[in-house]
């Protein structure tokens, strides 16, 4: 077998693993994404008045106190404001600092690129969804529709629709962020292309993965582009 | 009995009072039109009504059953409350249609919804559905544009969507159909079709309240005119009563200012 065939197939082999990191951050980042939108998004609270001197004398100052909703953008702000490499290694060498047993290479992972584009997406999500205008929610009720329902026939299909090209870059985005994942000895592909400077000085296994990057961020391009062509019947 | 009975509403946003002490009644059938300036509470108290605010106080009372009165601690179940909530239509400013969906889905969606908590759904659903279709061609026929069924909202003038939004609440069967300013977001051309389509519903004796810039318009169409200032009914009565002899002189500036 020729040195080609066989860095082929050992790149490949470490494509399937960043394949599957990015599918399952995927799936287990959009749910908990639009959970952190809608906790940010939350009005469950307080309001409280704060008596002031003002022009004319004594007022009462609204302020409101959404806890659930400051939880969610301190949790953004804390996951946004640091480095994802950071957080893998608290996540995976975490629980070892603390007396605990450390989780799967693999799991660690998952865990850490999950909530770090949870967040990302979250802040997607509530963008898209605070841009459909309040009139389509008070068509829906007027028509004796619940909130849900509300949500899920009217609002969410425009909320895709807005959201597709800001998705499509963090979905890029992620591709190549998986390759992080090395840094805790998780193999997927850079790992497997570095391995061959370190065994062999070889250097064009590594200049070789870009293909892979390319051809796969290429699909996603098209992926997007056709869903955005799919949505084009109507305007919102 | 009146079909509405509304008595001493008030509503405030924060430190502005909106509506300060409204009552009114209207008959079965009836149309009655509120004009007034920008600021006067006449679509806040539309949005009253619809229950897509809620007042302060006061007490509102639909064929015979009083559905908002908190003094006397009148609280509905849900199953009440959506009960309320479709006995008005509502046709809004800006039309709100869904436009992922095409006209004929646009009028029958809400239907096809609460389609599904009928016991027999699964049993007649083609039927049913046909039903709903059937029902809703006819009112796009009504409204004159039964042959844009299949278009999508993005494809009409804005005086057709207002049209669609139109069969879209007759679609719920509403004991009131409500109008909050329904032209004022239409190029002056367009406001004739939609005009023309509330005057042949009050042609056909459907209830309606409408809110309207249009003195013309009111005129023609009311049984009853109400002036609405500062959040008080100024002046009610039939629309020659209104603009002639009962108009104050508050109203007789704001007649004069709409031309």
């Amino acid at each position: 077998m020729s040195m080609f065939w066989s860095v082929t197939l050992n790149l490949l082999e470490g494509f399937g693993m960043t394949l599957t990191l990015f599918a399952l951050t995927l799936l287990f980042a959009i749910p908990l994404g639009l959970l952190i939108a809608f906790g940010s998004m939350s009005k469950l609270g307080k309001t409280f008045y704060r008596k002031t001197s003002g022009s004319e004398g004594k007022e009462k100052k609204p302020f409101a106190v959404y806890p659930i909703a400051a939880l969610c953008k301190f949790f953004v702000w804390v996951i946004r404001g640091t480095p994802l490499m950071l957080q893998l290694i608290v996540i995976f060498y975490g629980p070892g600092l603390l007396g605990y047993d450390l989780l799967p290479r693999f799991t660690a992972v998952l865990i850490a690129f999950s909530i770090n584009y949870a967040c990302y997406f979250s802040e997607i999500f509530r963008g898209g969804i605070e841009s459909i205008p309040k009139g389509q929610y008070e068509a829906g009720q007027v028509l004796g529709m619940t909130r849900v329902q509300t949500f899920f026939h009217v609002v969410l299909l425009q909320v895709v629709k807005r959201i597709i090209p800001p998705m499509g870059n963090e979905i890029i985005t992620l591709v190549k962020d998986t390759s992080l994942a090395r840094v805790i000895s998780v193999y997927e592909i850079i790992w497997n292309a570095q391995a061959y400077i370190k065994r062999e000085g070889l250097l064009w296994p590594l200049l070789y993965t870009a293909v892979f990057y390319l051809l796969f961020s290429g699909f996603l391009s098209l992926l997007f582009g056709y869903i955005e062509k799919k949505l084009d019947y109507f305007k919102s | 009995m009146s079909i509405l009975e509304v008595k001493d509403l008030y509503k405030s946003f924060g430190k502005t009072q909106v509506l300060r002490g409204i009552s009114f009644s209207m008959e079965q059938g009836e149309v009655l039109s509120i004009i007034g300036s920008s600021g006067s509470g006449k679509t806040t108290l539309l949005r009253c009504l619809t229950s897509l605010e809620r007042a302060d106080s006061g007490s509102i009372t639909v064929n015979g059953k009083t559905v908002f009165d908190p003094a006397a601690g009148v609280k509905l179940t849900r199953e009440e409350a959506r009960e309320n909530q479709l006995q008005f239509g509502m046709v809004f400013q800006q039309f709100n249609l869904f436009p992922q969906y095409s006209v004929l889905d646009n009028v029958t969606l809400a239907r096809r919804l609460h389609a599904k908590e009928l016991p027999d759904y699964a049993s007649r659903k083609k039927q049913i559905i046909e039903e709903i279709e059937t029902d809703a061609m006819y009112l796009l026929d009504r409204v004159g544009l039964a042959q844009k069924a299949k278009n999508y909202p993005c494809q009409l003038s804005g005086g057709q969507q207002q049209r669609v939004a139109i069969a879209r609440a007759l679609a719920m069967k509403p004991a009131i159909l409500c109008f909050d300013e329904p032209t004022s977001a239409l190029d002056p051309e367009l406001t004739g079709e939609v005009l023309a389509v509330i005057r042949s519903l009050a042609s056909q004796h459907t209830t309606m309240i409408i809110v309207t810039h249009e003195m013309n318009f009111a005129r023609d169409v009311s049984d009853t005119v109400l002036f609405m200032d500062g959040g008080i009914v100024a002046v009610k009565g039939a629309p020659d009563y209104v603009f002639g002899e009962g108009a104050t002189p508050r109203m007789r500036t704001f007649i004069g200012k709409m031309g």
